[in-house]
Order: C-alpha cells, then structure tokens, then sequence
C-alpha cells in the first residue's frame, strides 16, 4: 500500500509531525492478552464486587434493580443497533430513528407531557438542562431546588449553573418529609422538586406547579425513580411545565452507575428551548412515513455557541434498551410492576413499625422510605459481612440527614424472607 | 454496477403503539409473596393515576421481531464499511461486550458499601494510570459521560484555575475555524465568549495569527490535533508557547487520538487538559447516538480542580474521595459511564503497546491511500499527507448539478454509509472519510471503486446521483417537512 501512494516508509507519511514530538519509546501498558485471558483478568479483579446478585439489597437512592427480561440483552446486542452512529443519514437509520420516536411518545405517555428529547446522559444531567433551559425561557437566574432532591443531583446541577451566573435556593422539607413551596422568591426562574424525592416521599406537585406559576417561574419535577411515573399522577397532569429524570429503571444494569439514560419533557410552546436530539416524522421523496432528525438549529453542530446545549450523544444505545423493556412490560405490566413496589414498601414498612423502628416521615412513599435504625453502623457492619446490602446511610450525605437513618430500597426483586430478615437484623 | 450493496428482504413494521392490542401482554409477571394493597388506598386516590392511555400491549414475539425488523433498516460498523470522518467507527470488538456484561460489573449497585467496591474502583483506577500514559498527562477523571460533558469539565477546570490565581478577567476561548461544534458550545456553557482563530491557507493554524488574538482576556486555546482536515497542527508547540505567554491553557479536543496512539502524546505538545472519546480511539459501541464516555486528562496544575469524587489507591485499597475542596464539583450522578469505560479498558489489554501503535499507523496508512487513490476524481483542499482522516470537495462534480450531499446517498446504493459531509465549514461541500486501522486494503479498494464510479456517474448520468439511494427502504427524506409542523411523538388523533 505504500508503495502505492509513492511513500517510502511509513515515516514519510508523518512529514507534518515534529521530530521534537515523535514518541521514541512505546507506551508503557501492561503486556496484551487474548480473549481467555482477558477475561480471566476481569472475572478475576471483579470477583471480590458484592453485587445485587449475590446477596439481599436494599440500595436504591438513585439506582434500581429491577427485573430485566431475556429478550431485552437480546435485541439491544445486535449489531444493527449497536454499532451504528447518531442517524444524521436517515436513509439508512430508520430502525434507529423509529425507535428514538417511540421512545419519545414513550416519555411523554409516561410523563403526560406533549414532546420529550431522543434522551441525555443521566437524571443529574437532565436536571441541569432543565433548569438552564428554564432560565432561557424566563430570563432569569434563581433556582429554586427543593431539599429533597438527590444530592448528587444537586451537586451537577450547581456544576452545570455555576459558570453562567444562575444561583441555587434551597425549598426546605416540611416534618412529613416533603417540600416546603411556601416561600418561592417572585422572581424565580424555575422551582425544581424530585418525586418521589431523595427520601422515598411522594411529593405534591400540583402545590409546587402552582407555587412556581404564581412567581411567574417553571415548574420542574426530577424523577429517579422512573417506574412510580406508571402509577403516579404525571408531572405534565399535575401542571408541571418540564419533566425529566432518569429512565435507568427501565431495562438498564445497575453498571456501577452507567450507562443511564436521562430524560426530558416539556409542553410544546418549549420545544426550541430543548437541548438534545429530537426525531420528527416526515416522508419521502415517494410519500411513505419516514423519521429524521429535526428542529437541529438548537443543536450545537449548527449553532455552535448559540446553541441550547453542547450535548452531541444522546443515550441511543440506552434509549433503546429502555424502548424494549417498555414495549415487552406493557400497559397492564408496568402498572402490575408499580403496584407490586408499593406492595412491598408497604410490607417493609409495617414490618419496621411492628419491630418499633422510627420512620421519620408520614409522606406516603412509592419503593424507598427513611427508617431510623439505633447504633446503625455497628449492624451495617454484621449485615454486610451476611453478604446484605442494607440500604444506603444517609449519614453519607452530610449532617441534616442524619447519623442512624437508612434510606431503604425494596422492588420486585426482593422476597419477603429478605425482607423479614433484614427487619429482624436491623431490630436486634 | 457492481456493488457491495444488494436489496434483501425486509419488512413494513409500524409504530409500537399501532401493533398494540388491548389485552396483549409480553412478559408475565408473577404475585409478590407479600400481601398486594390497593395502592389508590394506600397512597390516596389524588396521588395515584389512571391507566396510560394507548401504552403498548404486545406479545414477546411481536416484540421480538417488530426491534430485529427495526434493526434491518440500520447500518452498522458490523454491516459495512463506514468512513464517517471524526467519528472514528472502528471494529467494536464482542470481548468487550461479554465484559461489560460480567454480573461483577453490570451488577454493582453504584452506592454499594467501598468495601465491595474494591474490583471495579481497582479497574478504574488501572484505566486513569493507562490513559494519562497514553496522553503524557498527570491526573484523569472517568467521570464525564461524553466527550461533550468532558469539554465542559475541561474549560471549567480552566476557569476554576484561573480564578484561584485571581486572574477572573480571562473570559475568552480561542477556538480554530475547523472546530467541532462542541468546542463553542462548550464554552458558551461555561460562560465564556468564544474568538475564532482563522486557519492558514495551508489548513493549520499560524502562531502569527493566534499571537494576534492573545491577550490577558485569554482564557483558553481550544485545539483539535489532527484537526479537522486530518492535517497534524504542525505548529502546535509554538501555538501552546504563544498561549502561554499570554497567560492561558491549552485545551485540546481529543477527538482525533487515533492518529497520534503511539506516535505523540498531547502531554509533549504542551497541552495542559484533554479529553478522550472513549468511543472512538478505544473501540466502544457508538450505539446509534451513544453512550459514550468523556474521560478528561490534566497536567497537576490543574488536578485540584478535578470534579469530585477521584478515586485514592492507598495500600492496594480504593476509596471514592469527595473531600476536595477546590473541585469544580461533581458532573454525573455516579463516575461516569463505568459500562463503557470498562470496554475500552478492555480494548487497550487486548492491544498492548505494539497494537495501539499499530492502530495509528494503520489508521494513518489507510486514509493515505484512499486519498491518494481519489485525487485525480475529487477536489481535494489540501496537497499535504494527511493523518488519520481526508477531505475531499465536490467542486468538481458541482459542474455537473451534482453535489456532496448526492454523492453520499448514492454511496448508500453501493452498499457503504457515507463519509461525514459539509464539515469541517471551512471547506466548501466537504467529504470528510475516516477509514480507521480495521479495513483491509480490499474494502478500501471497493470503497474507492465506488467513489469513482459515482464520479463517473456525476459526468455521464447526473440522475443516478441526484436521485440517489434507491436501495435503502426509503429514499430521500423531506427535512424541510420535518422542521416545519414538527410531529415529534404518535398520538391516536393523529395516526
């Protein structure tokens, strides 16, 4: 091939680079392996991981095991799907292009909202868009985020803001464990409110909606638990202006925290505000139904830094997978899967009450609930070496929350017995 | 013709929601074994919905095919060659995938107890060691979940810097013409006014011109090296000099990496920050759109400003450190993508040292020869070797009504996806093509074979090309359409 292109040596073809620059010495890695010793290496170093398979977990704050069917790593592994690019070809993107469609009128289904993104990287990151996007429809810089939001959440969302003058305000908690809204500043550009929040509370977003709507400001609700939208009244019913979260709960491994899948929904009237791809329908040349990219000059690849966001991925792969698990749960499935998660938090927490262990706040809850639990860390401790993950200690997150309490995760993939052990445990 | 492309058997498959029917049910979910509530009770009737109206009802099997029908109207690095410049779409190798999958990574609870944290925190930490030795920098992060957010943590980390120094006036980004679109974005997010550096006529960027526009307001170089035209910035040690005098970093987009593994490290070039497309240089899935993964590598100065948590190896144990005072904060819930950024682990110990470099020179090797087996078709902007990508125009087809945008959907017909056009701007009707190290010399043969046979087509039948494709299961969409009563989502009044 060289020779073909008049080259003389590799060498010559790297006229441009520097000699100055050139690596004199290879790279200092460790030696190559093939696939059975690839392999061996990772089942080797991950082996000591306590993961959710091998032992009772109770974690959720922000991540969930649920029930994963067979046929969902099946298609989400072909290579069609996986190993196409972003569909700035329609042509030849269509399978990709329908699905993102179908993932859309899915979020908006689920969020009772009118137009929903092709997805963002994460619930944290789809918090912070919305409330930049919030600030580009009011023109304004406070933020009004209740306590309860996840505190990582929180955290990116200051990070995202920060470099462009918005200001963070804290909505306190009330005792029952929900958000305050009583004090929202007149000129506020968005008030933000997880629910079910960090705690396991079910909040009241139709108060917050209208709060937020009598300063003049966006109503944002944040949802990490993407499954309590099948069984909850939706954000886009209760009067909220933009939904978003994180759809990880629907088809994703927990994966040590990603891939995820964020979403983002709003009513039309937004739509050029949105950050992130957008799939619309349209025909071609010969009349038949087709799908495409659309209203991409938001987009940064056209408006470059005038665009709504630097976002250039969304979570295709991811969007995907969540698009599958949807389809094959369906309609009576998914609200038979939310039922079952109440049913078991309902279990778990009646459980506690009878053990005579504190939960702190009345707020009705969906899967997760706070429990106050004496000299936690010690039976932290004889729990974890039973192979148990107990729950995540708020004590993780800074003072407020609290030494002794444990926020408690139960889904569908917990039974009863490890739900009756782990009371007695946490009781002794 | 003969072509790499034929038209199989596929099939007409509507939308989810018009397959559904009332009743149908996919996967059968068993009773919990604790008492069922009545969740309207429990929770109170005003918290609780009503059903989802018009929410899919399907069985497994129309499931099943409706998403391998789906898949059949894609095309994948796995169904054909895919030149898309900048995008790197290399062979994403299946080990990767049965690793991702491994239960002691996919499911590892992210708030698990440090103590059961040990392996996957082990892994991430192998992989900042790795990557900061492939970039000659100091400290990485694996947190940004694309190369996008890694940009943003980038100029941030940049400007926390140069507000600790007291050095707040710095509001300006100085990005080359032949940028991603990103490259301002990313700025813009960050507050900071974005200057443009022109390139010289010969595609790289001048230390004269750049000199002109730095200044004690200079917050940052922005610089893709291999730029955009697959030319190496040639003066990029004077242009990071120049920056530095004045008072700025160097950022570089490190979208392009796979021309440099092995050959030259950022780290030399006098880049103080980069960030790394996981899922282009090291192999993982682009997934129709993602995820991707952004790590972002820095020289100390910046490494108190790395976004919290990094990860501590102290003894042969790991803990997730938050206690960071001068951080930019955190970027994502967890760190980061770990499922992908696991694969390209992966990718780099099946490769080695040896491999890396030879994927560079391969990579640079194959561009070479598709360039220079084109130029006597296609107008090309520069005369210079290029690195691991070329551009090519339509000028000359232009004479013939006949433009990029036709010539790459005519590629479709010939069985290949097209190379990324109209970009980089600064190049009238670009054909940008990446061929990346995997191809052998028969596909690029074909490639080339195809691209001149549209060549020839441009000047005896126009037709051919305008019209063009035939074979995918549509042809050419109505974007105009799309972008003016946009239909975003089914909705049953509608269908």
């Amino acid at each position: 091939m060289l020779a073909r292109i008049g080259a003389s040596s590799f060498d010559a073809l790297l006229e441009s680079v520097p000699a100055t620059l050139r690596s004199r010495a290879e790279l200092k890695l460790s030696p190559a392996l093939d696939e059975r010793s690839l392999l061996r290496h990772f089942s080797a170093a991950v082996a000591e991981n306590g993961t959710v398979l091998s032992g009772p977990s109770f974690l959720g704050a922000g991540a969930y095991h649920h029930f994963i069917p067979a046929a969902v790593d099946a298609l989400a592994s072909r290579g069609e799907f996986m190993t196409a690019y972003t569909p700035y070809q329609a042509e030849i993107s269509q399978g990709t292009l329908q699905m993102i469609f179908e993932f859309q009128t899915l979020v908006c289904q689920l969020t009772g909202m009118e137009v929903a993104n092709a997805s963002l990287y994460d619930g944290a990151s789809a918090v912070a868009e919305a409330a930049l996007m919030a600030a580009r429809v009011t023109r304004r810089t406070r933020l009004c985020v209740s306590a309860g939001l996840h505190p990582h959440w929180r955290e990116v969302l200051r990070t995202y803001t920060e470099g462009v003058g918005l200001a963070l305000e804290t909505l306190p908690l009330d005792a029952s464990g929900r958000t305050d809204c009583a004090k929202v500043p007149a000129d506020a550009a968005a008030v933000i409110v997880q629910s079910p929040n960090f705690l396991g509370a079910i909040e009241d977003l139709g108060a917050a909606a209208k709060a937020a709507h009598a300063a003049g400001a966006l109503a944002i609700s944040a949802t990490a638990e993407a499954l309590s939208l099948a069984l909850l009244r939706s954000p886009g019913e209760l009067g909220c202006d933009i939904a978003c979260g994180e759809a990880q709960s629907f088809g994703l491994p927990l994966s040590f925290g990603g891939p995820y899948a964020g979403f983002l929904a709003t009513r039309e009237k937004h739509v050029r505000q949105l950050p992130g791809r957008l799939i619309g329908e349209t025909v071609d040349t010969e009349g038949q139904r087709a799908f495409v990219m659309t209203l991409t000059t938001r987009e940064q690849h056209i408006r470059r830094e005038k665009a709504t966001s630097n976002i250039c991925t969304n979570q295709g792969l991811c969007a995907l997978r969540v698009t599958i698990w949807l389809a094959l749960i369906g309609k009576r499935g998914i609200r038979r899967l939310a039922e079952i998660n109440v049913a078991q938090s309902t279990y778990a927490r009646r459980a506690f009450a009878r053990a005579k262990l504190a939960l702190p706040y009345a707020a009705p809850v969906f899967n997760e609930f706070v429990v106050t639990v004496p000299g936690l860390a010690r039976k932290l401790e004889r729990l974890g070496a039973q192979g148990v993950q107990p729950g995540v200690p708020l004590a993780r997150y800074g003072a407020p929350l609290g030494e002794d309490r444990l926020l408690v995760c139960t889904t569908e993939m917990n039974t009863r017995a490890e739900i009756d052990a782990l009371v007695q445990e946490l009781a002794a | 013709m003969s072509t790499a492309g034929r038209t199989g058997l596929v099939f007409h498959e509507p939308l989810l929601f018009e397959s559904s029917r009332p009743g149908r049910r996919g996967v059968p979910i068993d009773d919990p074994d604790v008492p069922p509530v009545d969740a309207a009770r429990e929770l109170g009737p005003e918290l609780v919905r009503d059903d989802i109206p018009d929410f899919p009802e399907l069985a497994e099997l129309d499931v099943v095919r409706h998403f391998t029908r789906l898949s059949q109207w894609n095309y994948g690095i796995d169904s054909g060659f895919f030149p898309l410049g900048s995008c790197t779409m290399k062979y994403n190798p299946k080990v990767n995938e049965s690793v991702a999958r491994l239960p002691g990574i996919a499911a590892v609870h992210p708030a698990s107890d440090e103590s059961r944290l040990q392996g996957v925190l082990a892994l991430a930490s192998e992989l900042e060691t790795v990557l900061a030795e492939i970039s000659g920098l100091d400290r990485v992060t694996l947190q940004p979940a694309a190369g996008a957010q890694g940009e943003f943590v980038g100029v941030r980390m940049i400007t926390a810097y140069h507000r600790a120094r007291g050095d707040a006036k710095r509001t300006r980004v100085l990005i080359p013409d032949t940028a991603h679109g990103t490259n301002p974005a990313s700025a813009a997010l960050n507050g900071l006014e974005v200057v443009e550096v022109k390139s010289g006529a010969d595609g790289v960027v001048h230390p004269e011109a750049l000199a002109a526009l730095a200044d004690e307001r200079t917050a940052a170089l922005m610089l893709t090296n291999p730029n955009t035209l697959g030319l190496f910035e040639t003066h990029v040690e004077k242009l990071a000099e120049v920056v530095h005098a004045a008072g700025g970093l160097v950022y570089l987009d490190g979208a392009n990496m796979n021309a440099l593994l092995g050959i030259a490290k950022p780290g030399h070039m006098g880049v103080d920050v980069m960030h790394f497309n996981l899922h282009k240089t090291f192999s993982t899935p682009h997934g129709g759109g993602g995820p991707g993964s952004g790590p972002v590598a820095v020289r100390n100065i910046l490494a108190p400003y790395l976004p919290t948590p990094v990860i501590r190896g102290e003894g042969g144990r790991y803990r997730l450190d938050e206690d960071f005072p001068h951080s930019i904060g955190r970027v994502h819930a967890w760190y980061g993508n770990a499922g992908i950024w696991l694969r390209a682990l992966a990718y780099i110990r099946t490769l080695g040292a040896a491999g890396l470099a030879e994927v560079s020179a391969r990579a640079i090797l194959n561009a070479n020869y598709i360039l220079d087996s084109l130029r006597d078709v296609y107008d090309v902007p520069h005369q210079k070797r290029v690195m691991h990508e070329c551009v090519l125009t339509d000028r000359r087809q232009n004479e013939h009504g006949v433009t990029t945008a036709d010539i790459a959907k005519r590629l479709m017909d010939y069985g290949y996806h097209p190379p990324t056009i109209y970009f980089p701007l600064v190049v009238a009707g670009a054909l940008m093509i990446e061929p990346t190290e995997c191809e052998s010399q028969e596909t690029l043969d074909g490639f080339i074979e195809a691209m001149r046979a549209i060549a020839r087509e441009a000047e005896t039948e126009p037709g051919l090309v305008t019209g063009a494709p035939e074979r995918p299961i549509v042809r050419r969409l109505d974007e105009v359409r799309a972008a003016r009563k946009p239909r975003l989502r089914w909705t049953r009044e509608r269908a």
